[in-house]
Formats: structure tokens, sequence, C-alpha cells
């Protein structure tokens, strides 16, 4: 018999509303496979048992009066630990917030609440949600739950990791330039960015703001959808966001799919991703999909304007950290400026000091025609291009990530690091959903992910498409 | 050899707190002095996470100052992020305005000594106020209170030339954004403040000279008196030869010196950045002239009225403009009264010392000043009767009508009566007429202080001076036809 934690979603969904087991049952058996599991996988960083336990003695006493919040009343969850719980300690695995409790819920976590939701904890991330191994965060890596001697990837490392190591039936993450679908790629979950302002940002420790987005981590895309609709919808609190229109449509025949040649047939994919690619093509075309190949505009172009306005934005968003109203204070400081420099110096990791840095600079008087201005100029030309196209197709196919999870400890340059974002931050230059699904095997015995994007607010047709290749990988 | 004179080139920038009942990017209070720390939040105290939402109120107070400033309003303006590191600026940038403000390419009527010039407006632009620095012996402490707090910069052309005249140009702001509800524009609690920026230029010459920048003043005098010190300091270095540095000071009212504050070499690079949490601020034709419509009255055309409209002054009208309710309070006693003239001077001269200001608010209402202001022109009682009266409406509200019948208070105007008391008056002053009689006038006074003594102030000044001459004259005729 299948053990609990093994149940998807809708599994728990069902069972809870049968009454088969109750939120207390369900939370027990999650809180316990952390407890002798996550040792080795390290995605939590903070585990809330007495909390959790309390929300699922509440979310049963609601069902025995027939007064469940919502369909996910009683079901667990955690989210990554740049998204703010109140009176949590949210960290961003980062020595500057180590010791930071957030005042207020993020908007995300509030609607979870108040369907009812259980949150177990916080999850492991790469500091400030740069980098995509797991490896970048004060509390040690994560390591892949498929292949423990494999990264994780990243930065919704934590998120990823615990989905697929059945501690959570689903995770909260957040998606910059592929920070939940590349993880979610490697440890063969689904993970959905939703279009630009379709989640509220607010209470998401973002470092890019006209790039962050909340994402979901499940185990399929049906569970993915699920949860999307319990966070989708305007905020007051967020000003980006959108109100996101009631009937969106589904697939249609035939699906028109556009595979981008540029992310195929670059150096860096490797020869597994080409043919899992191949395949999905296969499994779409017997399904009576009109498969075309186009091009994009230069893909080193997009990494370059997605490096510079991202950094651009980190430089500013990053600067509130200061040590002085909350967060890390340095000791050694006699000045005004060496409390700055020294509380920001101790408290940054490296590949968060480089980003502000770069970012500074980028914004820099001198700078700013040279580079952010044709970076903006860049953005704009890719937003048009990919309305384009999807005025004569429906998604856009091709790979996660250019390779799959690959092992810890790997040395690789920050530009190597930029490569790995390539095929992801179109979506999140243009604004438009994307999701990663598993499908193929690496060389490693572990899974490889497929990236589908559709047109803004189209999510529902995402999911459906990812269905399809969900359906065909069981084949 | 002559010496080489020289132009002052000024221009102001003014911070005005805007009148809206919460910040602008969030929802914390903005009522001034509330214990420290007791109006911030998450947001306005830049926590990790939280996210501004524009308050759509002070969109509209900007749009008004920049109508009432005959500005162009832009219809699609955004904000921008300008970096800076303080303890103060919980965020490390200030939401602000820099390339699209939301108004621009105004202008403002200033008028000194009777002559009016017009001063170009540059720009107007909404921006959040920082946090507040308490320094107490070895610490400093920061008060979040005042994060957040809505203002507008209001960016004058370079078209000032002297100290006096950027103090009339602050006046005639001030009366524009208080009579707008724009802003209190209460300076002493620093919800209106001014910079100053500065050069001078040899007279004739079209070039600009090196721009001094005086930060953040908080009194009209003061801004007129530095604008004045630096004119001098500024004349003095460029006579002995020496160049002026582009530098930021600041300006000491106890010295009454500029001093200097940082050098261009340490100017800062903001860094301006599209503020990507908010979307851009967009205007539409209907929402612009519902604004406009709601406009009061503007000084300079109620300056206009007035003095069309009762007959008074230029300069008591400009009074009056400066504040709404002063002018709403002596409008309302003028359509009570055939006398407008007679209340304002009441109302200028005797009671307006009595009055509060900011805001107006005056002990005696608009009737009883009508009141008065009809008995004094009716000739019913002198003026001497009315300030006294007034004084003691003041203190107290009493009909002053009844008043005047019940104790008698009239004037005496019955020539009979009043022939007796100048009669009067000249048996008992023999010496005071002998003085006039011998050609010193002066004396008069003394004759007519004592009729008006001896009438308890009741008689008619008037009547009374007219009898007493007749009398002193017919004396002084008789005399000269004995002599003769």
């Amino acid at each position: 018999m299948k053990k609990l934690i093994e149940y998807t979603l809708q599994e728990h969904i069902n069972a809870l509303q049968a009454g088969e087991y109750s939120s207390v049952d369900l939370t027990n058996a999650y809180l316990e496979r952390i407890a002798e599991n996550d040792a080795s996988v390290n995605a939590f960083v903070w585990i809330d048992a007495k909390g959790a336990l309390e929300a699922a003695w509440a979310s049963d006493e609601r069902r025995r009066r027939g007064a469940a919040l919502s369909q996910l009343d009683g079901i667990p969850y955690a989210v990554k630990d740049n998204l703010c719980v109140k009176g949590m300690r949210t960290t961003c695995a980062s020595r500057i917030l180590e010791n930071y409790i957030a005042p207020y819920d993020a908007t995300a976590v509030s609607r979870l609440r108040e369907s009812g939701a259980v949150l177990l904890g916080k999850l492991n991330m790469d500091e400030f949600a740069m980098g995509s191994t797991g490896e970048l965060s004060i509390f040690g890596a994560t390591a892949n739950p498929l292949h423990p001697a494999l990264v994780s990837g990243g930065s919704s490392s934590g998120s990823a990791a615990a989905v697929a190591a059945l501690e959570v039936p689903f995770a909260l993450g957040s998606d910059t330039g592929g920070s939940v679908r590349q993880p979610a790629a490697f440890c063969g979950v689904v993970g959905l960015k939703p279009t630009y302002g379709a989640i509220s940002r607010y209470g998401l420790i973002g470092f890019a703001p006209s790039f962050d987005c909340v994402g979901l981590l499940t185990r399929n895309a049906a569970d993915a959808e699920t949860v999307f609709s319990a966070l989708v919808g305007k905020d007051p609190h967020d000003a980006t966001t959108l109100d996101y229109p009631q009937q969106t449509p589904l697939l249609r025949h035939p699906l028109r799919i556009a595979v981008v040649k540029e992310l195929l047939e670059g150096e860096g994919v490797s020869e597994e991703v080409r043919v899992s690619v191949q395949r999905a093509i296969h499994a779409f075309s017997k399904q009576g999909a009109e498969i075309q190949t186009i091009s994009l505009p230069s893909p080193q172009i997009a990494l370059a304007a997605y490096c510079v306005l991202s950094a651009v934005e980190a430089s500013s968003n990053l600067a509130r950290f200061d040590g002085i109203r909350y967060g890390r204070r340095s000791k050694n400081a006699d000045t005004l400026f060496d409390l700055y420099a020294n509380s920001r110096g101790e408290g940054f990791g490296m590949e968060v000091k480089r980003r502000i840095l770069f970012g500074t600079c980028m914004l820099t008087e001198e700078r700013r025609k040279i580079y952010l201005e044709r970076a903006a100029y860049a953005r704009n030309q890719i937003r048009e291009r990919m309305e384009e196209i999807f005025s004569s197709f429906d998604l856009i196919l091709n790979p996660t990530s250019p390779t799959g999870a690959f092992p810890r400890g790997s040395k690789q340059t920050p530009a190597e690091r930029r490569e790995a974002d390539l095929c992801a931050v179109y979506a999140n230059l243009a604004g438009n959903p994307a999701l990663s699904v598993p499908f193929g095997t690496s060389a490693y015995g572990t899974p490889l992910g497929i990236q589908l994007t559709a047109a803004p607010c189209r999510e529902a047709l995402l999911l459906a498409a990812a269905r399809i290749l969900e359906e065909a990988s069981h084949e | 050899m002559s010496e080489i004179s020289y132009e002052a080139i000024i221009g102001l920038e003014v911070h005005a707190e805007l009148k809206t009942a919460s910040k602008i990017f969030c929802a914390c209070p903005t009522t001034f002095g509330a214990p420290q720390n007791t109006q911030c939040c998450p947001v306005c105290m830049g926590h990790p996470g939280t996210l501004p939402i524009l308050n759509r109120h002070a969109v509209e107070l900007a749009i008004r100052a920049g109508l009432a400033l005959n500005c162009e309003i832009a219809r699609q303006s955004r904000t921008d992020r300008k970096h800076y590191f303080y303890p103060d600026l919980p965020k490390a940038y200030q939401i602000s305005q820099n390339e699209i403000p939301l108004c621009k390419n105004g202008r403002l009527t200033v008028s000194m000594d009777g002559f009016s010039r017009e001063i170009g407006i540059a720009r107007i632009h909404i921006e959040e106020d920082a946090g507040k620095l308490i320094h107490a012996g070895n610490e400093t402490r920061i008060d979040f209170n005042r994060c957040g707090v809505p203002l507008i910069e209001i960016v004058s052309k370079p078209d000032l030339r002297s100290g006096a005249e950027a103090a009339a140009y602050l006046k005639a702001l001030r009366a524009i954004l208080s009579r707008c509800g724009v802003s209190d524009c209460k300076m002493q609690e620093g919800s209106l403040r001014c910079d100053v920026n500065i050069s001078l230029r040899e007279m004739g010459s079209e070039a600009f000279g090196t721009r001094v920048e005086i930060k953040n003043i908080n009194s009209f005098a003061f801004v007129e008196k530095a604008i004045h010190y630096e004119i001098t300091r500024q004349t003095e270095l460029l006579r002995r030869g020496e160049e002026i540095c582009m530098e930021t000071r600041r300006f000491d009212s106890v010295k009454g010196v500029t001093e200097l504050m940082r050098t261009k070499e340490s100017a800062e690079d903001y860094r301006y950045l599209p503020e990507p949490d908010l979307l851009a601020i967009r205007l539409s034709e209907e929402e612009i002239e519902r604004i406009a419509d709601t406009l009061p009255e503007l000084p300079a055309a109620q300056i206009t009225r007035l003095t069309e409209t009762y007959g008074i002054r230029q300069k008591d009208a400009e009074i009056l403009s400066a504040e709404l309710l002063l002018s709403d309070f002596f409008e309302a006693a003028a359509a009570k009264t055939r006398f407008p003239q007679i209340a304002l001077n009441l109302l200028l001269t005797e009671l307006l010392p009595h009055c509060a200001s900011e805001p107006f608010s005056s002990p005696v209402s608009w009737t009883r000043l009508a009141e008065l202001a009809e008995l004094l022109g009716e000739g019913e009682i002198n003026s001497a009767t009315a300030k006294k009266l007034l004084s003691r409406l003041i203190k107290d509200d009493f009909s002053p009508a009844d008043t005047v019948a019940k104790e008698g208070l009239a004037q005496i105007r019955d020539t009979d009566q009043l022939q007796l008391l100048v009669e009067n008056a000249m048996q008992k002053m023999p010496q005071a007429v002998k003085d006039w009689l011998h050609g010193r006038y002066a004396a008069m006074r003394s004759l007519q202080g004592k009729i008006m003594a001896e009438s308890g102030g009741r008689a008619d000044p008037v009547l009374a001076e007219e009898l007493l001459t007749a009398s002193l004259e017919a004396l002084k005729n008789g005399k000269e036809n004995l002599e003769s």
C-alpha cells in the first residue's frame, strides 16, 4: 500500500474530504518524514512542528463542523526562506538576515493561511535567490534527493528538493531567472513560474522586482493548477498584480508549438537534453500538434540584458540591508560609513556582493547610457518578439536547462553559471508564464526538464499541455 | 576704477508636505507631533519584501498645485528611485520622480513694492519624506514617523534676483498652496522647507556663474538673510578675483552666515532607477478637469475682485488673500455692512493682533465686527468708542448697538450740547486759548482732549473740532477788532 506521504496533493484533498485521515495524521506523517529524511537532503532550514500541528488540529475541527475553508484546508506545505511569515525567522539564507523575524505575512502565505493550509516551515535556497545550484546558503547546500552527489539546482533548492523527497506535497519558491523551473527540472518535479503579476510579490524578499515571481513546485501539473488557483489574483499590497482573467483558453486543436532553434542547438546543450526535447516534440506530434522551429533574438543578448537589469535592480533592492533597523550589524564600526561597509561586507556572501557591485556600477551616470539603457532596449525587443510569436503559436517548447543535474562542488565560472539561466530568462524578461515538467532521463539517472512557455495569463493552457508530456513519460 | 556690479540669479526648491490623511505609500497616519515611532509600519520602515502603493490623494493634491501654478500636467508620468545611504532613509532610496515629473512649465505672479513679475515654475514632482535623526549625547536615535509623508518639490526657474523677491515668491507660493488645500505650509512644523540655488554674474552678461546651493532653510526671513549673505560673500570673492566653488552650504540662523556642507567632488551619484514596484501614473482628461473644477479662487484673482468689489486698497487685499479664513471672515462681515473699508480697518489694525494665525481664528464674530462698522460708519459712535467696544468684545460677546444705547455711548452730535462743551473747555483752559491766539495752533489738541474727556469720550470729534475752531476764530476776530 502507498504511504501517506506518497499521495499527491489531489489525493490528499480527496482523502481529507472523505475523512480517510485527518490533517493531524497528514501533518505528523510529513513531520516524521522530514525528521528521518531531511538531514541528508537539507531542504528545511526551519521546522515549525508546534505551529503546524496546531493549525492541523484547527483544520480538523473546521472539517468536523463542515466549515472547511477551501480544498487546501489541512494540507501541509512549506515556503522558500525568502517569503515572509509573521513571527517566523526569514533569512534568505544570508548572514545579514540570520536573526530577522518577519513582522508580517507575505500575501502568498496569508492566502494559503486563509485557505487553511498548514505551514510546516521554511526551505533552503541560494542566498537572496542568487544562484542555480543550491550551494550558496549559510545553512549549507541542499542535495538532490534523487542522487545525493548531485546538486538540487537553485535558487529554490529546498522547495524542489522537499517536494521531490516527499517531505511536502507542495512548496512555494521564487523565480527571477529560472529559480523555480531549473531546480524543478533537476529534482524531477513540476515547477511553475506564473505570469508576472499573477501572484502577489508582497512579502517576497525578491532581488529584481520587475522579474521576480512567486512560483510553485508540485509533483504534477494538476496539483500545480490547484495551488495556483489559491494564490492568483490582484492584491491591494502589490501595485504590479494583475486582474487575472476568469476564463482562459484551454487546449486547442491543433496545438501550435514553436521550438526555439538557438536553445536547442546552442553549444552548452547536452546530447541527452537534445534527445529529450526530440521525444517531447514527438509526443506532441502524436497528439496532432503542429511543430515549427523558430528563432529568438540572440540568446547571448537576452542573457546580457537579464544580467544587467537584474543586477541593477538587485543593487537597489538590497541597499536597505544596512544593519540599522534589523538584521546583522557589524560590531567593528566606529563611523557611520564603517557601520554600513562592515555590516554589508560581513553580511553578504560573494555571489550577492558580486551582483550588487556589478549592478551599482551599471547604474552610475557614466555607464547607464552604455549598458542600462541598451539592456532595457533589448528587453523591449524581446517582449515584442515574444508577443509576435504568441500571435501565431500557443506554446514555446525548449529544454528547461542546457543540462541535467550535475555533481555538487563543480567548479563553475560566473559566466558558466549564467549560461545555465539561458533557457529560462526569456520568460522573466517578457513576463510570460513558463513551467518545467520532468521528461527524459540523464546519464546519472536523474530526470530532465522540458520547459513550456505560453502567452500571459495562459497558465491553464500551459498546465494542460504539461499533462500531455506527463502522460507520454508514463508510457 | 569703478567696481564691477553683479547680478544674482536665484532659483528656489520648495518642499511642501501634502495634506493627506495617510502616507504616500502605506496607510500610516501623518499627524504631526505623535509620539516617536508610533506612526510607522513595515512598509514605511523599509522592511524586506514590502511594496509601495501610491496614495492617489497625494497625486491629486500635487496636480491641484500644478494647476494653480499654471503648469502642464503629464498625462503619464512615473516614479524613480533616488539612491543614497543615510540612517533616516530606510530603503536606502527615496521614491521620487526624476525624468518625468507630474507637472512642469508653470508660472507664479509675484508682486513686490507695487510691481508684479512672473516667476517660472520649472517642475513639480511628488516624493516621500525621510525620517528624523535625534541626537542625544553619544547616541543617535531615529524617529520614523515622518518616513513616507508625501511631499511635493516645487522647483522654480532661475528667475529671482534678490532675497526680498525670493521671500515675496515664497509668500505668494504659500498663499496658493494653503488656499488650494495642498499643504498646511507650517514652516515651524517643517511642512514647508526651502533650498536656494544662487549664482552671480556680471551685470549685463547672459552666461550663468557657478551655482551654490543652500540647503533646508525653514523660514522666509532666513531665506532672505541667507541670500543676502551669499550675495555679499560671492561678490567679495569675485572682486578679489577668486573663483566660486560649486558647493552645498547651510545657513546658520544664529550667526546669520552660510557655512560649507560639502563640495562638488563629494557630490553623490543618485543612480536613478525607474521604480519597478509601481505602475506609471496615468491621468485622464476627465480626471484633470474634475480636479481643475474644484480649485478655489486663487489669490491673484481674489485680490483683483476684493479691490473692485469693496474698493479696498491693493495692499490690504494682499494681506487678506494670504489666508483664506481671514478673507472669508472679512467678506462675511463686509456683506453685513455698508462700510466695508471701516470693517477692514477695524479688522486689520484692532482685531488681527488678537487673532490666532495658521489657521486664522478670531475671538470676535464677523457679525459683531459688521455691527460695529455699521455704528461707526453711521456716526452713531466715534472711533474711540468703537475701539473700546471691540476690545470688550474680544473678552465677551454682546450686542454693540444695545450696549451703546444702554450705556449711553452714542456720539454727542447735537450742536448746542457740543457748543456747551466747547465753551466749558475754553473756560477751563485759558492758557491753551491764549497760546492758540498767539499762533501756537498745536494748543488745539489739548482743548480737543478736554472736550473729549468732559464728554466721556462721546463727543463727535469732527463736529467738536468745527465748533471749537469757529469759537476760537470768533474770539480772535473779536480781539483784533478791539485792538484796531
